[in-house]
Formats: C-alpha cells, sequence, structure tokens
C-alpha cells in the first residue's frame, strides 16, 4: 500500500503544528505562552501557503479512502482563512476572557485539522473520525470559559447533543453500508447505479440528513446553536459558525451529491425542505432577539437554509454556487463575530441595546458590522447578493417556490439586520467616549470589509476558481 | 444462521441485550443501571463472537464491559449528592419517547426485514488480528492518527475543564 504524500501535505503541516504549538507551550515559561497565538497565526499562514500552493495536486490516495480534488482543495482554503481570521482578529479577547493560550491554540488547529481531514474523506470511516475531532474539539472549547455558568450550559449543551447527533449519523453510515456493502463513497454510487439498496438506504438517507443537518444547524435540528452561540466564547463562535459549517458543507455534498446521486428523487425534496425551514424559522426568530450573539446565531441558521439550496440542485451550477457562498460567509460572519468580540472587550456586554451610537464611537466597527449584514441579507453589490444570485439561479427551474421563499426572507432578514444598524448608528451614546481598537482588530475588520466589498462589485475571479472547482467534483 | 444452535445463542443474546438496555433506563438507583450496563455490553460482545469477530469482542469486554463501566461508576460515585435509590429518575416524556422509539424501532425493522442486504463476498479469516493490525497502518492510516489526535485533544479538554479556577477566573 502506498501513500502519497503530495497529497496529504497540507494535513501532515497542519498536525505538526498542533502538535508543535502543544509542546512548545509546554516546554517555555508560563508568562511567555501569550506568544503561542502569533506562532498559531504564522504556522496557520504557512499551512495556508502549502494548501494553495498544492492546489494543482489532485488525486485519490489510499485505495480512494481520501480524495483530493479542486473542490475539496478549496473548502480547505476556507476552513484554514477562517482559523487563521479567528487566531488573528481575536487576540485581545482571548487574552482577556479565555486564557490558558497552550490548549486554546492547540484545540483550534487541531480543530481545524479535523475539518480538512473531513472535507477530503472519500470513505465514512475517515469522514466520521475527522468529524468527530472537530467536533469534540469544539466541544472543548464551547466550554472553556468554565468558570462562566452559561459557557459550560452551552459546552453541556453541545456535548448531548453533538453526542445523540453522531451516534444518529453513525447508525445512518451502518445502514447505507449494509445496503451498499461498502463504506467507499465511489463505491456506494457505483453500487446504487446497480440497483443495491431500496428501503435500507433511504432510512440510512433520513439519518444521515438528520446527522449532518445537526451539523450545519439547519432547522429542526437548529435547537442548540443559539444557545451554544450565546454562551461560547465569541471567537469559538465564530469559527463553529464559519469553518465547522463550511467542512459540513462539503461533507454533505460530498456524500449526498457525490455519492447518492443514484436516489436523488428520494432526498431533494426532503432537503428542499430543510432549507425551507431552516430560512424561515432562523429568519423569523431572529426578528425578536435583543443579544446580539443570538441574533447572528439564528441569521446562521438561516445562512444555512441558503446554502441547502445548492444543494437541492444537485448540480455543478449549485455546487458552484454553495462554494462561493461558503467563501463570502466565512467573512461576513467573522467581521461581524469580530466586532461583537471588540466591543465585548470594551463594554463588557452582547446586548443589542448596548451599541447605541456605537458609529460614533468606534466608526470602522460599525461600518464593517453594518456591510457585514447587509451582505448577509443580499443587498446588491455586496459579496453576499452575488452568493444568493449563484444559488437561486441554480434551482430557478424547478423549485420556484424555494426561490420566492428566499427572496421573501431575504427581505425579512434586512428588517432585523436593520435594526442593529439603526440602534447604532441613530441612537445617541450613553457614554461617549470612543472605543478604541487594537491593530490586529482593525486589520481583521479590513480584510473582512475589503473582501465583502470586492467580491460584491467584482465576483469574476472568485466564481471562475469555484467553477472549476465544481467541475472536478463531477469530473474527477 | 447456519444451524439451529447459532439461532438460539442469537436469540438469547439478543434478548439479553433489549432486556439489560431496556433496565438501564428504567431502574431507578444509578448503579443498577450502570451493572446492567455491563450486561448488555457483554452480550453485544458475545454477539460478535457468533459474527467470528473474536478480536471486536474482546476488545468490547475490555473496553466497554470493564473500562467505561468503571469509568461511569466513578463518575456516579463522585457527583452523587441526595439519595443514591432515586438517582436515575423518569421524568414525564418517558411514555411519548418511549412511543416514539418503538415507532421507529419498529419501522426500522420492519424496513429491515424486507429489504436486500449486501452480503460480504468473502470468508471470514481464522486470524482476525493477524490481518486487522496491518491494515491500521496502511489503508486506514489516516483515521488511524485522525484517532490519535482525537485522543489527545479530549484528554488535555478534559484536564483543561475540571482545573481548579482561581477566583480571578485563572486556572494555569
Amino acid at each position: 500500500m502506498n501513500i502519497d504524500f503530495s497529497l496529504i501535505t497540507t494535513e501532515i503541516a497542519l498536525a505538526i503544528l498542533g502538535l508543535a504549538i502543544f509542546t512548545l507551550g509546554l516546554i517555555i515559561p508560563r508568562s511567555a505562552r501569550k506568544g503561542l497565538g502569533n506562532i498559531a497565526l504564522l504556522g496557520l499562514i504557512i499551512v495556508l501557503g502549502i494548501a494553495v500552493y498544492s492546489w494543482p495536486n489532485q488525486g485519490e490516495t489510499l485505495g480512494g479512502m481520501y480524495i483530493v480534488d479542486h473542490f475539496s482543495s478549496f473548502f480547505k482554503i476556507v476552513g484554514l482563512v477562517a482559523a487563521i481570521l479567528v487566531v488573528f482578529g481575536f487576540r485581545r479577547y482571548v487574552a482577556a476572557n479565555v486564557g490558558n493560550y497552550l490548549e486554546y491554540y492547540s484545540t483550534i488547529v487541531f480543530a481545524t485539522l479535523g475539518m480538512i481531514v473531513m472535507i477530503s474523506a472519500g470513505d465514512f470511516i475517515t469522514l466520521y473520525l475527522g468529524l468527530e475531532l472537530m467536533t469534540i474539539s469544539f466541544i472543548v472549547l464551547v466550554a472553556f470559559r468554565s468558570f462562566d455558568v452559561k459557557s459550560l450550559e452551552a459546552g453541556i449543551k453541545y456535548l448531548l447533543l453533538a453526542g445523540m447527533s453522531s451516534a444518529v449519523l453513525l447508525y445512518g453510515l451502518s445502514l447505507v453500508y449494509g445496503a451498499t456493502g461498502t463504506i467507499l463513497f465511489a463505491e456506494v454510487a457505483q453500487s446504487i447505479i446497480d440497483g443495491s439498496g431500496g428501503l435500507l438506504l433511504i432510512i440510512g438517507l433520513v439519518m444521515l440528513i438528520a446527522g449532518l443537518g445537526f451539523k450545519v444547524s439547519a432547522a429542526p435540528f437548529h435547537m442548540w446553536s443559539p444557545d451554544v452561540y450565546e454562551g461560547a466564547p465569541t471567537s469559538v463562535t465564530a469559527f463553529l459558525a464559519t469553518g465547522s459549517k463550511a467542512a459540513s458543507f462539503a461533507i454533505l455534498i460530498r456524500v449526498f451529491v457525490g455519492s447518492l446521486t443514484g436516489i436523488q428523487e428520494h432526498w431533494v425534496m426532503l432537503v428542499a425542505v430543510l432549507a425551507a425551514l431552516s430560512m424561515l424559522i432562523g429568519n423569523l426568530i431572529a426578528i425578536p432577539q435583543t443579544n446580539i450573539k443570538r441574533m447572528l446565531a439564528y441569521s446562521s441558521v438561516a445562512q444555512a437554509g441558503y446554502i441547502m439550496v445548492g444543494i437541492v440542485a444537485a448540480s455543478q451550477s449549485g455546487v458552484k454556487g454553495v462554494m462561493f457562498y461558503s467563501f463570502i460567509y466565512v467573512f461576513a460572519t467573522m467581521g461581524a463575530f469580530t466586532v461583537v468580540a471588540a466591543v465585548y472587550n470594551k463594554i463588557k456586554s452582547d446586548e443589542i441595546a448596548d451599541y447605541a451610537g456605537l458609529a460614533q464611537r468606534a466608526p470602522l466597527a460599525a461600518t464593517v458590522l453594518l456591510v457585514c449584514m447587509l451582505s448577509m441579507a443580499g443587498i446588491p453589490l455586496l459579496a453576499g447578493f452575488v452568493g444568493k444570485f449563484y444559488l437561486f439561479m441554480a434551482i430557478v427551474d424547478g423549485y420556484m417556490w424555494l426561490v420566492l421563499l428566499g427572496l421573501i426572507m431575504s427581505m425579512v432578514s434586512v428588517y432585523y439586520y436593520l435594526r442593529v444598524v439603526l440602534v447604532m448608528f441613530r441612537d445617541d451614546p450613553v457614554d461617549p467616549t470612543p472605543l478604541k481598537m487594537e491593530t490586529s482588530v482593525t486589520i481583521t475588520l479590513l480584510i473582512a470589509l475589503g473582501v465583502t466589498v470586492f467580491l460584491g462589485i467584482y465576483p469574476g475571479p472568485l466564481s471562475e476558481i469555484a467553477n472549476t472547482a465544481a467541475q472536478s467534483f463531477f469530473t474527477p | 444462521m447456519e444451524n439451529v444452535y447459532e439461532l438460539i445463542a442469537f436469540i438469547l443474546l439478543g434478548g439479553m441485550v433489549l432486556g439489560s438496555a431496556l433496565l438501564v433506563v428504567t431502574l431507578k438507583n444509578l448503579v443498577h443501571s450502570v451493572l446492567s450496563l455491563i450486561v448488555t455490553f457483554i452480550a453485544v460482545a458475545g454477539i460478535f463472537l457468533l459474527l467470528n469477530a473474536d478480536f471486536l469482542a474482546a476488545v468490547q469486554v475490555l473496553v466497554y464491559a470493564g473500562g467505561v463501566c468503571i469509568m461511569v461508576v466513578f463518575g456516579v460515585m463522585l457527583i452523587q449528592r441526595s439519595d443514591i435509590a432515586e438517582s436515575n429518575p423518569v421524568n414525564w416524556r418517558f411514555g411519548f419517547a418511549a412511543l416514539l422509539g418503538g415507532g421507529i424501532f419498529i419501522l426500522i425493522g420492519m424496513f429491515a426485514a424486507r429489504s436486500q442486504w449486501m452480503i460480504a463476498g468473502t470468508e471470514v479469516p481464522k486470524d482476525t488480528v493477524g490481518t486487522f493490525a496491518p491494515i491500521l497502518l496502511t489503508d486506514f492510516v489516516i483515521p488511524f492518527e485522525v484517532a490519535a489526535i482525537l485522543l489527545t485533544v479530549a484528554l488535555t479538554g478534559a484536564l483543561l475543564l475540571v482545573k481548579e479556577v482561581k477566583a480571578n477566573g485563572d486556572r494555569s
């Protein structure tokens, strides 16, 4: 058995980085551990460089158990970008509210490793172990502020529900294995074409949707997300909302569009209903929220609904839409949560009402929050509009009702996003002293702002890349 | 099932798994629940043996019936506060959950009985451990290494979360 090491350089580099942070943190004196953040940042940037550099490297290794194509490379880059922004933009927040640099940064890197392994998985076992590495790292991270009751509660909730969803997913995987006799995605697809399956496969399918629907927090499996998003440290919330979600969408596409295409007629409607429910519930329940993290949690449920639309299409344009949207979603969400964390550092509150007059106190933060939210709502000239355009274009014939629902719900979302904007720009601040942002926060905000605006005006290059990647998914 | 003895053994073991699993959730005393959990695990190991998966059966007994259950007992004993006899209470959702769980069980059972299972073409090798060990480090090397990292994360995470927290939030 030969292993093609050139295909798994990114993974090896990331594993080494995680272990290096861990060992280094044990060797250096406790007071110097703060510097681990910089090492993690530098290391992640190098790993991102490796991932980008090995873009032309394509192939399968370990007998199809590990798939490296443009599709997986694209999502790996998305995951790494999310990790870099988390490490860079939340340094001050971590120093003030989280601490324990050694465990924090190594767990962040290992969670990223889990995502990347999961994205490249070519069989159920690799998929499951990647998923578990990611999930268990996140359980630790969510409960990281264990001196805070809310964080602990969120951790326990996430632990119990993630455990249950993993059990459902595993049962589904075992039923699919029982029906097709193989754990390799490619062979499952072939076996279905050859006529295996039947009722058993359908039950397996439903369980897979339930298990993975939990990970992307699609309604009705979204119950955990508001509490967990609110209780977790904001940096972890941001990572959970971007990296974990993007990776789970990658694997949803890999399993459903990639290997269960043969029984498409059975799952397309189910996914369409989940997408519709997520849009409805996410957007409607976001309206009465008073805590900005909870509001962003419900809005991320709605975003999951939009992204699932691309899976309903199950075509190249649909997959391209998912990839494009995942990429811009990372920047918009990261921008919004960076503002939330930076503001929390100063005023120690996540309540929307306390954002009054933010435009006068911290103009850049308020502007970035405005742009990111408008992008998530899908206002033209911002990246979110282009992303939604690609997603909904893919299903315009066949699922017109879903397109209409998506458009109406986007309008609804403008309402609750603008409510925050009103508070920030119209209301007078209680305390007008300016909030001074750190350089790293400012740079992260500028990156999020720049990417969101740039891709809204000039989406061509990224769209081309996503298109090539989607093509490589269908014609390996 | 090749012969009638295997069938009888399967029915006995299956009944043991189901019965003791039911006891796990219905018994009022958590320690008793753990005890029947051990019975469940051992019966599952028996089913593995019936399927010629002897290594898996050994792991099931050593790790689950042995290690995991002892850990659960430790957990129960360490966080026990009030009366142990009422430590595994049943709430009002029990009936609903039983109905839902039973319904899904019957549904899946019916579907499973009706559908066509894919039978592995090759015979189970005599020496399962001997053939199992090499593929862990060849075909399944990535999941294997990931599992190792996963355990590291779980260990450090558990250590971190149970560390005593000082008043200023510092745990180091």
